[in-house]
C-alpha cells in the first residue's frame, strides 16, 4: 500500500514540476504548485499511516499555508493583470539584471 | 549709561570730565547710519506682493511704486551710460530733506564734543598716560582677553579732530552735491557709517578693535565707491579697493599673530609696555614692523598696492574728499604712529617704510603728469602726499608725518571739493544740452575762473599749500618732514642700520632726494591742473558755456572754511626759524607724551636741532623748488593750445606710458589676476575637483562596482520559468550527487 | 531664569523633551496625511503640515532656549544629563548630556530649523506632509547626534539623520537630485560603516568580561590605552586604526578637502531649506565628531606629529583650495557650497592646532557658518523662486529693483568672509590667532583665504547685484515679502550680536574647550584669568 500510494505522490509531483517549467501561464503555473504541495501531503499521509501521526499534522500545517498562498498569489496575479494586461510570465522581466 | 559700568581709568585726569562720553562720537555718526539706511530703504518697503503660490494672479500688478522706479531707473541709465563722472540721474528721495538735516547734523554734534573733550584735555594739562574706556569684554578665550575698549590720547584726539571737522565740512558740501541723487539717503548712511568706523579706528585701544575700524573703512569706501553701482567700472573700482585692501590686512592680521604670540598682548599699552623688552632691531620686531607696514600699503595705498586708489575715483566726488584723501587713506600713518614704539624698535622696518614712501611719491607725482581727468590727477597726488607722510613717520619723525596728515587733509579735501564744485558746474552745464561728453576731463575745461570766482581762489590757496609755497599749510609740514628726513640720514639709529646692503644714511639721502624731486614734479602737475582747468580759453562747448556758474552756498561754504584752513594750517606746528609767527612747535608739544620717547629712540636722545645755516639752505632750497615747478609749469604749458577730449590726438611715447600709468593694472591682470583665475578653473576645479577626484575616484569606483555588478547580472534574465529551471536542475544535481556518492 | 528653570527640573527632561517633540509631530504630520487619505484631499490641506511644523520647531526653539541660562559655564562637565537603560545585554544606555561643545550647536540647530520651514514656506508645492515630517525627523537625528552620551546611540542617530536628508535631497532636489543624493548618501555610508567598526570594537574593548559597554566615558577611558593590531603584515597601533576609521566618517561628513566633492552636489541639488540644514547643521557634525570622539579617545594617535600636520595641512589647503575653487563657479549656490569647504577647512586647522583659542575659534565658525551661509542659502532660494535660475551670469544689476534682497545679500556676505563687527571675524581671527601659536606657517598661509574670500564673494554679489541691469526679466522682480523679511531678521540680528558681543557665547565654551586642550595634548593651557560668572 506505501508503496504505490508514494508511486501515486511521485507521478503527481513530477506532473506538477513539468508543468511549472513548460508553461507560460501564471495561473497554471499556480495551479501546478498546488499539484506539487498535494502530492507532498499524499506522501505525509501515507507515511503517518506507518510512522505515527506527526505526517498528519504536518499536511494541516500544509494545506494551512496552502490557502493563504493561494489568496495571496491570486492577488499578486490579478495585480499583475491589471498592471501589465497579461498573465504570461515571458512578458513580464521586472527582474531583470 | 550701561556701558559704562566697566570704566578701568579711575585715577585718570580725564575721568569725570567730557572725556567719559567718548563712546558717544562714534555711536552718533552710527545713529546716522541707521536713521539714513532705514530712509534709503523706504521705496523698498513696499513689499512684495506676499508669497507667490498665494498672490500668483497678482504677479502683473504687484507694487507700483517700485515698478516705476525700477523701470525709469533703466532708462536714466541707458541715457547717461557713457558718462564716465558723477551724477547719473536727477530725482530727489522724498526723505532727502530729513537726510541733508541728519546726515550733517550728527557730524556736527560729534565735532562739537570732540572739541569738548579736546578743551577738556587742554585743561588737566600734562597727560601721559591714555584715558582707556574699558565697556566689554569682547573676545574673551583661554589667555586671551580683547576688550570692547577706547582710547583717548593726544593722536588719537588730533585724529578725531580731523575725522570730525573736516568729515562736517565735507558732509555739508555733500548736502548741495548729492541732494538731486536718488540715493541720497543711502548715500549719507555710508558715509555716516565710514565715519562712525574711522572714529572706531582711531578710538580702539587695541590693535582688534582698531581692526574693526580698519576693516569698516574699507567696506564703506567698497559701497561708496561702488555707490553708482549700475555702472560696471564703478562696481569693479569698489571691489578692486576691498580685494585690495583685504591684502593689506591680511598684513595686519599676521602682525597681529605675531605680536600676541611673542608679546601676549593686543592692547596698545600692553604692546607698549612689552615691545621694549624685545630685541632692538631684532628679527622678531622688524617682522612685526613689515607686517603690519604691508597693511598701511593696502590702506594708504603705497607701492605696491596703490592701484585700488586712482580707481576709486569712481565714486562721488566727496567721497574722494572724505575717504580718499583726509581720513581713511592717512590710516596707515596713524597706525605707524599709533605703533611708534614698535617702529623705532625696528630701523630696517623704519627704512623700508621711508623707501616705499619716498619711491611713491615720485612715482605717483609722474604718472600725475600726465593724467587728463582732473580727479585722478589729485588721486595721484594723494598717493604721493602720502608717500611723504611715511617718509615722515617711517623716518623716526612722527609728528611731521601727522603734521602733513593734518595739513594735507585740509588742502586735499579743499583740493578734491573743489574739483566736485567743478564737476558740478560742467555736468550741469552738459545736463542742459544733453551732451554726453565728459564733465571730468580738463580737456573739455578751461578758463572756468571766469564762471567760478570763489572756487577758483580757493582751489589755487589749496595749490599754493600743496607745491609748499612758504606760509601755507603744505610748506610747513612738507618742510618739517624733507628737513628731519635729512637730519637723521646724519645721525640717528636709522643712519646706522643698513638696509639691504645699502648703508642706512644713503638710503635716508636718497629718500630725502626723491622727495625733493616729487616736490618739483607736484609743483608741476598741480599748477598744470590749475592752468588747464580755470584759465585759457574755455573748451566746453558753445552752447553749454551758458550754464556754467558757481555752486550753491550750502558747497562753497565748506571751500572757504578749508580754505582758511589750508592758509594757516600751518600755525599748528612752527618750525623755529619762524618763531616770528607765533609760538613753536605745538604739535610737538601736543604729542610728546605719545611718541617722543620713540622719536628720541630714532635720534639716539640727541635733539635734531640742525644748525641755523643748515635750516636756512634746507627751507631755501625747498622753496626754490616749489617756485622752480609752478614757473616751469606756467612757462611750458599752454593752454590755450588744448583742444577738447573729442578731438585730442593720441599720446605716443613716454607720455603714452604716463598716461596709461606704466601699466602696472595690466602687469597686474596678467601676473596675479588672470593666473589665479586661470588655474582655479582649469586646474583646481575642472582637473582636479571634477577630474581626479569625481571622476577617477568617486564615480570611477562606483563605475569599478558596476563593472563588477554586470558580470553578474546577465545572468538575471527575469524569466521565472529560467530560474524554475536552473532550480530543477540543481535540486537533481545535488540529490545526484548524494545518490552517485 | 535659573530658579524658574531649576523649579521646574528643566535640566531633568530638556534633552529628553527635545528629540522627542520633533518626533511627535512627524508623527502627527504622517497621521494626519493618512486620514486625509488620497493625494487630492492632501494636496488641499498641504497648508496645515508646515503649520504644524512650524509651530513645533518654534515651541523646540523656545524649550530649548532655557538652555542657554541653565547651562553652567564653570565646569566642563557633561550637564542636563539623563542615563536611561535601552539595550541591556549589548551595554547600550539611552545617556543624554550636553557641554560647552554641544550647547552651541543644539541652539544652532533648533535656531536655524524654524527658519528652514520658513523657507520652504511656498517653495515646496509636492508632497508637503511628508516632507515636513522629514524635516522634523532630520531634526530628532540631528540634535541627537549632538546630546549623545553612548557610542551606540550616536551612532542610530547619525544614521537616523542621513535618511531624511536622502529623501529631501532626492524627492524635492533640482535637475540632478538622484545623482546628487545617491553621492551624497554612499559616500557618507562609506565612512560611518567604517566608524562602526570602530564603534563595535570599541564597545567590546571597553566592557571586558562584563559585556560590552558603549557609554562615552568608559569608551573614553580605555580607547587611548594601547593594543595593537597586525594589518597586512604590519603591526599598527590599535588606536591608530580606530582614530582613522572615526576620521574618515567624519573627515566625509566635514567635508574636508579631498572628501568633499559630495558637497557641491548635493548643495545644488538640495531644495533650499535642505541646503540650509547641510550646511548649517550636518557639516558640523563631522568637526564635532572630531572634537567629541576622534581627538579625546586617541590623543596619540591624533596627536602623532605625521597624524597632526597631515590635517593641518589639509584644513589649510581647504581653506584656499575652497576659496579658489568657488572663486570660478558659475552657479551662485554651488559657489556658497565650495565656500563651506574654505569655512570648514578653518574649523578643521582650529581644531588641529589645539589652543584654547583655536579651539574657541573653530566653535564660533561652526556656528557662524551655520548663520551666514544658511542665510546665503535662504536668500538664494528667495530669488530662485522668483527668476527659477542659479546662474550668476542670469541677474546683473538687480540691487535697483530689489533693494531690500541686495541689502540683505551683502550684509549677509560681508559676513561670511569676516567683516569684524560681524560673526565671522570672531571666529576666523580666533582660529588663526590660535593656530599661529602651533603652526605659524600654515596658519599664515590659511589667512590668505581671507583675501581670497574677499575675491569670490564681492565678485559674485557685484555679478548678481550690480553693473549694468542687462535682462529684461530681471527688470520686474518683486522685493522680499513680509515673511521673507521676518525670517531674515533673525538671522541679521544674530550676524550682528555675534560679531558685537560674542563674549557670552565664547565663555560656555571655554570650560569645555580648555578641557579638551588638557585631556589631548596632556597641557594645561595658561589660563590667566578666572572666569567671570554668567555676563
Amino acid at each position: 500500500m506505501l508503496a504505490e500510494a508514494i508511486f501515486f505522490s511521485a507521478v503527481l509531483f513530477t506532473i506538477g514540476v513539468i508543468g511549472v517549467l513548460t508553461r507560460r501561464n501564471a495561473i497554471i503555473i499556480f495551479m501546478c504548485v498546488e499539484l506539487m504541495l498535494n502530492a507532498v501531503n499524499l506522501s505525509f499521509v501515507a507515511f503517518a499511516r506507518a510512522y505515527g501521526v506527526a505526517g498528519q499534522i504536518f499536511v494541516f500545517f500544509v494545506m494551512t499555508v496552502a490557502a493563504a498562498e493561494a489568496a495571496v498569489g491570486l492577488a499578486i496575479i490579478i495585480a499583475l493583470f491589471r498592471h501589465k494586461q497579461t498573465v504570461n510570465l515571458q512578458n513580464i522581466n521586472l527582474l531583470r539584471g | 549709561m550701561l556701558l559704562q559700568h566697566e570704566v578701568s581709568a579711575v585715577g585718570h585726569p580725564l575721568a569725570g570730565t567730557v572725556a567719559e562720553w567718548l563712546w558717544l562720537l562714534p555711536l552718533l555718526p552710527l545713529l546716522g547710519f541707521v536713521i539714513n539706511g532705514l530712509l534709503s530703504l523706504v521705496p523698498a518697503t513696499v513689499l512684495g506682493p506676499g508669497d507667490p503660490d498665494i498672490a500668483h494672479g497678482a504677479e502683473g500688478a504687484h507694487g507700483e511704486a517700485g515698478h516705476g522706479v525700477a523701470v525709469h531707473a533703466h532708462d536714466s541709465a541707458d541715457d547717461h551710460g557713457a558718462h564716465g563722472d558723477d551724477h547719473h540721474r536727477v530725482v530727489r528721495h522724498r526723505f532727502a530733506w530729513l537726510t541733508s538735516i541728519v546726515g550733517p547734523a550728527v557730524l556736527a554734534v560729534a565735532f562739537g564734543l570732540a572739541v569738548a573733550i579736546f578743551l577738556a584735555m587742554r585743561g588737566v594739562g600734562e597727560m601721559s598716560a591714555p584715558f582707556v574706556q574699558r565697556y566689554f569684554s569682547w573676545m574673551p578665550a583661554g589667555s586671551l582677553r580683547i576688550d570692547a575698549a577706547f582710547q583717548l590720547d593726544q593722536l588719537s584726539m588730533v585724529m578725531i579732530l580731523v575725522i570730525t571737522g573736516v568729515g562736517t565740512l565735507i558732509h555739508l558740501f555733500s548736502v548741495g552735491y548729492m541732494q538731486d541723487d536718488p540715493g541720497y539717503p543711502r548715500y549719507f548712511a555710508y558715509l555716516n557709517l565710514f565715519v562712525a568706523f574711522m572714529l572706531v579706528l582711531v578710538l580702539g585701544a587695541s590693535y582688534p578693535v582698531l581692526f574693526v575700524g580698519w576693516e569698516g573703512v574699507g567696506l564703506c569706501s567698497y559701497l561708496l565707491i561702488g555707490f553708482w553701482f549700475s555702472e560696471k567700472a564703478n562696481a569693479d573700482a569698489g571691489k578692486k579697493a576691498f580685494i585690495v585692501n583685504r591684502i593689506g590686512d591680511f598684513g595686519l592680521l599676521i602682525a597681529m599673530f605675531l605680536l600676541f604670540a611673542n608679546l601676549g598682548a593686543l592692547d596698545f599699552v600692553g604692546v607698549n609696555e612689552a615691545a621694549t623688552r624685545l630685541t632692538f632691531g631684532g628679527p622678531l620686531v622688524t617682522a612685526i614692523c613689515l607686517f603690519m607696514f604691508l597693511g598701511c600699503t593696502g590702506k594708504s595705498a603705497q607701492i605696491p598696492l596703490y592701484i585700488w586708489l586712482p580707481d576709486a575715483m569712481a565714486g562721488p566726488t566727496p567721497v574722494s574728499a572724505l575717504i580718499h584723501a583726509a581720513t581713511m587713506v592717512t590710516a596707515g600713518v596713524y597706525l605707524i604712529a599709533r605703533s611708534s614704539v614698535l617702529f623705532s624698535m625696528a630701523p630696517v622696518a623704519g627704512l623700508t617704510v621711508t623707501v616705499i614712501g619716498a619711491l611713491t611719491a615720485i612715482f605717483a607725482a609722474t604718472i600725475g603728469l600726465k593724467q587728463w581727468d582732473i580727479k585722478k590727477v589729485l588721486a595721484y597726488s594723494t598717493v604721493s602726499q602720502l608717500g611723504y607722510m611715511f617718509i615722515g613717520v617711517g623716518s623716526g619723525a612722527y609728528v611731521a608725518g601727522i603734521f602733513h596728515l593734518v595739513t594735507h587733509a585740509f588742502f586735499k579735501a579743499l583740493l578734491f571739493l573743489g574739483s566736485g564744485s567743478v564737476i558740478f558746474a560742467m555736468h550741469a552745464a552738459y545736463h542742459h544740452t544733453g551732451s554726453h561728453e565728459d564733465a571730468q576731463d580738463m580737456r573739455n575745461m578751461g578758463g572756468l575762473s571766469r564762471y567760478m570766482r570763489v572756487t577758483w581762489v580757493l582751489m589755487w590757496i589749496a595749490t599754493l599749500a600743496i607745491a609748499g609755497v612758504p606760509f601755507f599749510a603744505g610748506f610747513f609740514s612738507k618742510d618739517e618732514i624733507l628737513g628731519s628726513v635729512f637730519l637723521r640720514a646724519r645721525e640717528s639709529t636709522l643712519a646706522d642700520a643698513s638696509w639691504l646692503g645699502i648703508p642706512g644714511s644713503s638710503v635716508l639721502y636718497a629718500a630725502y632726494a626723491l622727495g625733493l624731486a616729487a616736490a618739483l614734479l607736484t609743483a608741476i602737475y598741480m599748477t598744470r591742473m590749475m592752468l588747464y582747468t580755470f584759465h585759457g580759453p574755455n573748451r566746453t562747448g558753445e552752447k553749454e558755456r551758458d550754464h556754467l556758474g558757481e555752486a550753491p552756498w550750502i558747497m562753497t561754504g565748506p571751500l572757504v572754511v578749508l580754505g582758511v584752513l589750508s592758509l594757516f594750517g600751518g600755525w599748528l606746528n612752527l618750525p623755529a626759524l619762524t618763531s616770528f609767527l607765533g609760538p613753536v612747535g605745538a604739535l610737538d608739544r601736543w604729542l610728546e607724551p605719545v611718541v617722543g620717547e620713540s622719536a628720541r629712540r630714532v635720534t639716539s636722545g640727541v635733539a635734531p636741532e640742525p644748525a641755523h645755516n643748515v635750516e636756512l639752505a634746507l627751507v631755501g632750497s625747498a622753496v626754490a623748488i616749489a617756485l622752480l615747478g609752478i614757473i616751469i609749469a606756467a612757462v611750458r604749458l599752454k593752454p590755450a593750445r588744448l583742444v577738447p577730449k573729442a578731438q585730442a590726438p593720441e599720446e605716443h611715447g613716454i607720455e603714452r606710458v604716463l598716461a596709461n600709468k606704466y601699466y602696472v593694472d595690466e602687469a597686474y591682470d596678467r601676473v596675479v589676476v588672470e593666473p589665479t583665475v586661470g588655474i582655479s578653473r582649469g586646474v583646481l576645479w575642472k582637473g582636479i575637483d571634477q577630474g581626479i577626484i569625481d571622476s577617477v575616484f568617486v564615480n570611477g569606483s562606483a563605475r569599478l562596482a558596476r563593472g563588477v555588478a554586470s558580470l553578474g547580472s546577465w545572468i538575471q534574465s527575469g524569466q521565472v520559468g529560467t530560474y524554475a529551471w536552473v532550480l530543477v536542475i540543481g535540486v537533481l544535481a545535488v540529490l545526484g550527487a548524494f545518490t552517485i556518492r | 531664569m535659573r530658579e524658574l528653570l531649576d523649579s521646574i527640573g528643566y535640566d531633568s527632561w530638556v534633552l529628553l523633551a527635545l528629540l522627542v517633540i520633533p518626533a511627535l509631530a512627524a508623527l502627527g504630520i504622517w497621521v494626519h496625511g493618512a486620514m486625509l487619505g488620497d493625494n487630492e484631499a492632501r494636496d488641499r490641506a498641504s497648508g496645515t503640515p508646515r503649520q504644524i511644523a512650524l509651530w513645533a520647531f518654534i515651541i523646540e526653539f523656545v524649550v530649548s532656549l532655557g538652555l542657554w541660562w541653565s547651562y553652567d559655564p564653570s565646569t566642563a562637565a557633561m550637564q542636563a544629563t539623563l542615563d536611561l537603560s535601552w539595550i541591556p545585554s549589548w551595554g547600550v544606555r539611552f545617556a543624554l548630556g550636553i557641554d560647552g561643545i554641544s550647547l552651541m550647536m543644539v541652539l544652532l540647530t533648533t535656531f536655524l530649523m524654524p527658519l528652514a520651514v520658513l523657507g520652504s514656506w511656498t517653495s515646496i508645492r509636492l508632497k508637503r506632509h511628508s516632507y515636513y515630517a522629514l524635516l522634523l525627523l532630520l531634526t530628532t537625528g540631528m540634535l541627537g547626534v549632538f546630546v549623545a552620551r553612548d557610542l551606540f546611540l550616536f551612532y542610530v542617530m547619525w544614521e537616523m539623520m542621513l535618511v531624511p536628508m536622502y529623501f529631501i535631497i532626492g524627492i524635492w532636489g533640482g535637475e540632478r537630485r538622484i545623482y546628487a543624493t545617491m553621492k551624497f548618501f554612499i559616500y557618507t555610508m562609506v565612512g560611518s560603516m567604517l566608524m562602526l567598526v570602530a564603534i563595535v570594537y570599541l564597545g567590546i574593548k571597553a566592557g571586558g568580561a562584563a559585556g560590552p559597554d558603549f557609554a562615552y566615558e568608559s569608551v573614553r577611558r580605555m580607547a587611548g590605552s594601547g593594543g595593537a593590531m597586525t594589518l597586512f603584515g604590519a603591526v599598527v597601533p590599535a588606536s591608530l586604526l580606530m582614530f582613522l576609521a572615526f576620521s574618515l566618517a567624519f573627515a566625509i561628513k566635514v567635508p574636508m578637502f579631498p572628501f568633499h566633492t559630495w558637497l557641491p552636489d548635493a548643495h545644488v541639488e538640495a531644495p533650499t531649506a535642505g541646503s540650509v540644514i547641510l550646511a548649517g547643521i550636518m557639516l558640523k557634525m563631522g568637526t564635532y565628531g572630531f572634537l567629541r570622539f576622534a581627538l579625546p579617545f586617541f590623543p596619540d594617535a591624533a596627536m602623532h606629529p605625521a597624524v597632526r600636520t597631515t590635517f593641518l595641512a589639509l584644513g589649510t589647503i581647504g581653506v584656499l583650495y575652497g576659496a579658489l575653487v568657488a572663486m570660478v563657479q558659475p552657479d551662485f549656490k554651488k559657489l556658497v557650497a565650495y565656500s563651506s569647504v574654505s569655512h570648514l577647512g578653518f574649523v578643521m586647522l582650529g581644531i588641529f592646532a589645539l589652543t584654547t583659542q583655536s579651539i574657541q575659534g573653530a566653535l564660533m565658525i561652526m556656528i557662524n557658518h551655520g548663520i551666514s551661509t544658511g542665510a546665503l542659502f535662504l536668500l538664494i532660494g528667495m530669488i530662485y523662486e522668483r527668476r527659477h535660475t542659479r546662474e550668476i551670469a542670469a541677474y546683473g544689476g538687480i540691487a535697483r529693483v530689489v533693494p531690500l534682497f541686495a541689502a540683505l545679500l551683502t550684509f549677509v556676505s560681508l559676513s561670511s568672509i569676516g567683516l569684524p563687527g560681524t560673526n565671522g571675524f570672531v571666529g576666523e581671527f580666533l582660529v588663526l590667532l590660535g593656530s599661529f601659536q602651533t603652526t605659524p606657517y600654515l596658519a599664515t598661509l590659511a589667512t590668505l583665504g581671507v583675501i581670497f574670500a574677499a575675491a569670490y564673494l564681492l565678485w559674485a554679489i557685484q555679478r548678481i547685484l550690480f553693473n549694468r541691469l542687462h535682462r529684461v526679466e530681471n527688470e520686474h522682480i518683486p522685493d522680499l515679502n513680509a515673511r521673507e523679511l521676518a525670517l531674515m531678521v533673525p538671522l541679521v540680528a544674530v550676524i550682528l550680536w555675534l560679531g558685537i558681543y560674542p563674549a557670552p557665547v565664547l565663555r560656555r565654551m571655554e570650560a569645555s574647550a580648555e578641557q579638551l586642550v588638557t585631556q589631548v595634548s596632556g597641557v594645561a593651557p595658561a589660563t590667566s584669568v578666572a572666569r567671570a560668572g554668567n555676563p
